[in-house]
Parts: structure tokens; C-alpha cells; sequence
């Protein structure tokens, strides 16, 4: 990991650390979403069972939907955003490193931790051991999707009024593949059939991201700061 | 009289553009009705009943165009949001905001009419079958670029983030069909297909057709009158725009302006 690229996660970290409410947040809001489906759907084993994997991947798309609308806010707030993308010369990230930085502080402090909470889910949904590891390996795979798409909407509702539900309607419908995939490969381990083609149309999916949205996060960015 | 000379981007100006779309907008409409009349004739009166659908099937005169429409016009305003962008070229701006609603209106036809022709055909409204799921998120698409260019009050940075919006929605088309393509064949079941419809009658192409072609009509003259209405708005402090506005509130009708 380069110098600077380290020093921009490491200040996003820093700043979480230190307002340490917000930061626990999403992995509060992904616990309450999911507690809502057996008191609404009910509490028959043979049901939660089944709809276990698209309840746990819907619920951590919509917690890292509604985290990364401060992922650039704060930063356009105090001025900084602005420094840091017409900053230059060596040693200095450029904007492609400063969006993936920004992704990846955003997954470091969102995604890990719902990939750590969900496979206690999996047993209060009363999942198979093998099926609650391919879950948690589908959020591994698919939380920084989440992240880098969101990071697009969070660089495109950049200062808009009802920013929030604008970037959900945005950037929703674009992570659409990574829930069918990730909740697919839990239901085909659960059928008993190999879940061997949903990764890799997750992780080809996770190279796509990385390599569309940075690009279109920077001009993102740039349409909406000068 | 010396020949025409013609250049190419001689309508990129709004204040030219506004005259001539003004002037093909009413010969769109009447090529709209008449397509539209016969096509409608064709389809209801001569096109043979089908054997296994009954009368039902004849929604597809208005349901398969109409699908075919919102994808296109989806490509459409991409292509025409992206060359406002690049070149910085308000007129194609303005031109990929006036597409969008008709899109929507399109895909939200299409949707509609399939509901329709479901409900006898399948016994359903609705199935969370590829083409309905993937023409639903289409729908999201249209909405997303509506409401992120409606959100931004300076419209050169809407029109820019709307570009962004369009372009990588249009990239997420075909992952979107393909992905929900294979997702349907994991969970197998109610999947009937359009491609096994049987074999179309050529009284039935042509109603199609001829439909297809009356909807084109219908969304050039539509576009061409929302962007004629976005120019005016844009360009409300120009001299020639407030002479239009003049032109049309005294009952003249405004020609080309040059």
C-alpha cells in the first residue's frame, strides 16, 4: 500500500474513531432492518430459512446505501475535498487513488463489519453451516461493490437537497447483480448445488466496479466541485 | 439562386433548431395519426386471431413497440447526454432531458400492456420473469436520471451529472438482462418466454411495424416540442426567444430564425 493512499484511509478511520456513534450506525441500523423480517413474515423455521440470504444481503445494501451519503459530505463541508483533488506533484494522491481510498475507508468501517455481524444472523435464521460461510464469502465479494457504486452516488448527490433518497434510487438499480449473485450462491449451496459460478460472477463483478466507478466517481466529483 | 449550402451543424444552435423543429413537429403528428390508423386497422381487423392466444394477443401491436421504444430511447438520451457532455453542446443536452420522460412513458406502456396481456395468457399480472425485471429496472433508470436532473438547479452541472447518470446506466443494461437471464434459469418455473411465441403471421409483422413506425413519429414530434420548450426556458433572456414567445402569444407562427 502506498504512502499517501494509506494516509487518506487512515484519516477517514481517525475521524470514525472518533465519532464513534456514527460509525456503528450501519451495522445498527443492517441489526434492526433484519429483527423486522420474522416479526413480519413470522417465525416458522422452515420460511427464515429460506428467505435468510436475500434478507441479510438486502439489509446490507440499504446500510451501505444510507452510510455513504457522508462519505464525501464532510470533506466538501470544511474545504478539504477541495484540496485534495486540485492537490498535485509527487507523493500527493491523484483523484482515482483519493475515490478508491475514500472506497475503501467506507468498506473498512461498513462492509467488514456486516460481513462480521451477518453470519450471527445465520443463526438466528437458523441456517446451515455451510450456508452461513457462502453467505459471509458473498459479502466479503460484494460489500465493496456496494462500496465503489455508493462512493458514485455519494459524489454525484454531492450537496443536493433529499440527497439521501436520491442516491438509493440512483445506485440501487446498478447493484442489482451483486444481490442476485450473492443471495443466489447461498441458495444454490443451500439446494445443495455448487455455488462455484455465482463467485465468480460476483468477483467479476467486483473487477468491473473497480475498475467503472472510480473513473466516473472522479468526474462525478469534478462536475460537482467547480 | 445559389445552391443550399449545408453544414452540418448549421441546427446545434438553439435559436435554428427552435424554428425547425417547430416546423416538422406537425408533419410528425400526421405521420403519427396515419401510421398509427392503419397499423390500428391492420392489427384489429385484418391480422388473422391467433390459435393458441385467442383475441388477447393483439395487445402486442402496441406492447412490442412500445418496448422496443424504451430501450432505444434509453440509448438514445445516453448517446445524446454524453455528446452534450463531451463537447459541451447544450442543444444535445437539452435534447437527452426532452427524451427522457417520453422514454419513461414508453417503458411504463409496455409494462402496462404486458400486465394486460398477461393476465389472460398467463393467468398473472405480473411474474418476476427476465424481460419484466429487467424492463422494471429500465423503468428505475429513466427515474434516476429524471429526478438527478431535476435535483441540481444549475443546469449545466445537471445536465453533466445526468450525462454520468445515462452512461453508466446504459453499461448496466445488458449486465442487468444477462444477470437476471441467468438468475431466472437457477430458480426454473413460471418462465414463459416471449421466443416461443409461434411463428407471426405476416399481416401481424406488418401491424407491428407500422405501429413501431407510428410511435416513432409519435416520440420525434414529443421530443421535438419538450425541447422546443426547454430552448425557450434556457434561453428565456435571448432576443430571439423572447421574439418567439412574442410571435406566438400575437398568433403568428413563428418561422425559421436565422
Amino acid at each position: 500500500m502506498s504512502g499517501p493512499f494509506a494516509a487518506v484511509v487512515a484519516r477517514d478511520l481517525r475521524l470514525a474513531a472518533r465519532r464513534r456513534a456514527d460509525a456503528l450506525l450501519p451495522v445498527a441500523f443492517f441489526t434492526v432492518a433484519i429483527s423486522l423480517f420474522p416479526l413480519g413474515v413470522g417465525p416458522e423455521p422452515q420460511t427464515l430459512r429460506q428467505i435468510a440470504p436475500g434478507v441479510v444481503w438486502v439489509a446490507a445494501l440499504l446500510a451501505a446505501m444510507l452510510s455513504v451519503t457522508q462519505l464525501y459530505a464532510g470533506d466538501l463541508a470544511d474545504g478539504s475535498l477541495e484540496q485534495m483533488l486540485v492537490a498535485g506533484g509527487p507523493g500527493v494522491l491523484d483523484k482515482l487513488g483519493l475515490v478508491l481510498a475514500k472506497a475503501a475507508a467506507h468498506w473498512l468501517l461498513t462492509g467488514l463489519p456486516l460481513v462480521l455481524v451477518a453470519p450471527l444472523f445465520g443463526l438466528m435464521f437458523d441456517m446451515r453451516p455451510a450456508a452461513i460461510v457462502s453467505l459471509a464469502l458473498t459479502l466479503l465479494l460484494g460489500t465493496p461493490v456496494l462500496s465503489l457504486l455508493g462512493g458514485l452516488g455519494a459524489a454525484l448527490t454531492l450537496g443536493l437537497r433529499s440527497g439521501a433518497a436520491l442516491l438509493i434510487l440512483l445506485i440501487v438499480p446498478l447493484c442489482i447483480p451483486a444481490l442476485i449473485f450473492g443471495a443466489g450462491a447461498v441458495a444454490a449451496i443451500d439446494a445443495g448445488q455448487s455455488a462455484r459460478g455465482h463467485y465468480s460472477l460476483l468477483g467479476a463483478f467486483l473487477i468491473f466496479a473497480a475498475l467503472i466507478a472510480p473513473p466516473a466517481t472522479a468526474a462525478a466529483l469534478r462536475i460537482a466541485t467547480e | 439562386m445559389s445552391p443550399p449550402s449545408f453544414r452540418l451543424f448549421q441546427f446545434a444552435a438553439p435559436a435554428r433548431f427552435y424554428g425547425l423543429a417547430g416546423a416538422l413537429v406537425p408533419w410528425c403528428w400526421a405521420a403519427f395519426a396515419a401510421l398509427a390508423a392503419v397499423g390500428l386497422w391492420i392489427g384489429f381487423f385484418v391480422a388473422p386471431t391467433d390459435a393458441t392466444q385467442g383475441e388477447s394477443y393483439r395487445i402486442i401491436f402496441i406492447h412490442v413497440p412500445a418496448a422496443w421504444m424504451s430501450m432505444l430511447l434509453y440509448l438514445v438520451m445516453a448517446f445524446w447526454a454524453a455528446i452534450g457532455w463531451a463537447f459541451n453542446a447544450r442543444l444535445a443536452s437539452m435534447t437527452a432531458r426532452a427524451i427522457a420522460p417520453t422514454g419513461a412513458m414508453f417503458t411504463f406502456l409496455a409494462l402496462w400492456t404486458g400486465a394486460f396481456w398477461g393476465k389472460p395468457t398467463w393467468g398473472t399480472w405480473w411474474v418476476w420473469d427476465a424481460r419484466l425485471t429487467s424492463e422494471l429496472i429500465l423503468l428505475f433508470l429513466y427515474a434516476g436520471f429524471l429526478s438527478i436532473v431535476s435535483a441540481i438547479d444549475d443546469p449545466r452541472r445537471a445536465d453533466r451529472a445526468g450525462a454520468l447518470v445515462a452512461i453508466v446506466g446504459s453499461i448496466n443494461v445488458p449486465i442487468i438482462y444477462f444477470s437476471v437471464r441467468w438468475w431466472n434459469t437457477l430458480h426454473q418455473g413460471a418462465s414463459v418466454s416471449l421466443d416461443a411465441a409461434p411463428r407471426m403471421a405476416s399481416m401481424m409483422l406488418t401491424a407491428m411495424l407500422l405501429m413501431t413506425l407510428a410511435f416513432w413519429a409519435y416520440a420525434f414530434a414529443v421530443v421535438f416540442t419538450r425541447t422546443r420548450a426547454i430552448v425557450l426556458e434556457r434561453d428565456r433572456h435571448a432576443g430571439w426567444a423572447r421574439e418567439a414567445v412574442h410571435a406566438t402569444r400575437t398568433g403568428g407562427t413563428p418561422g425559421m430564425q436565422t
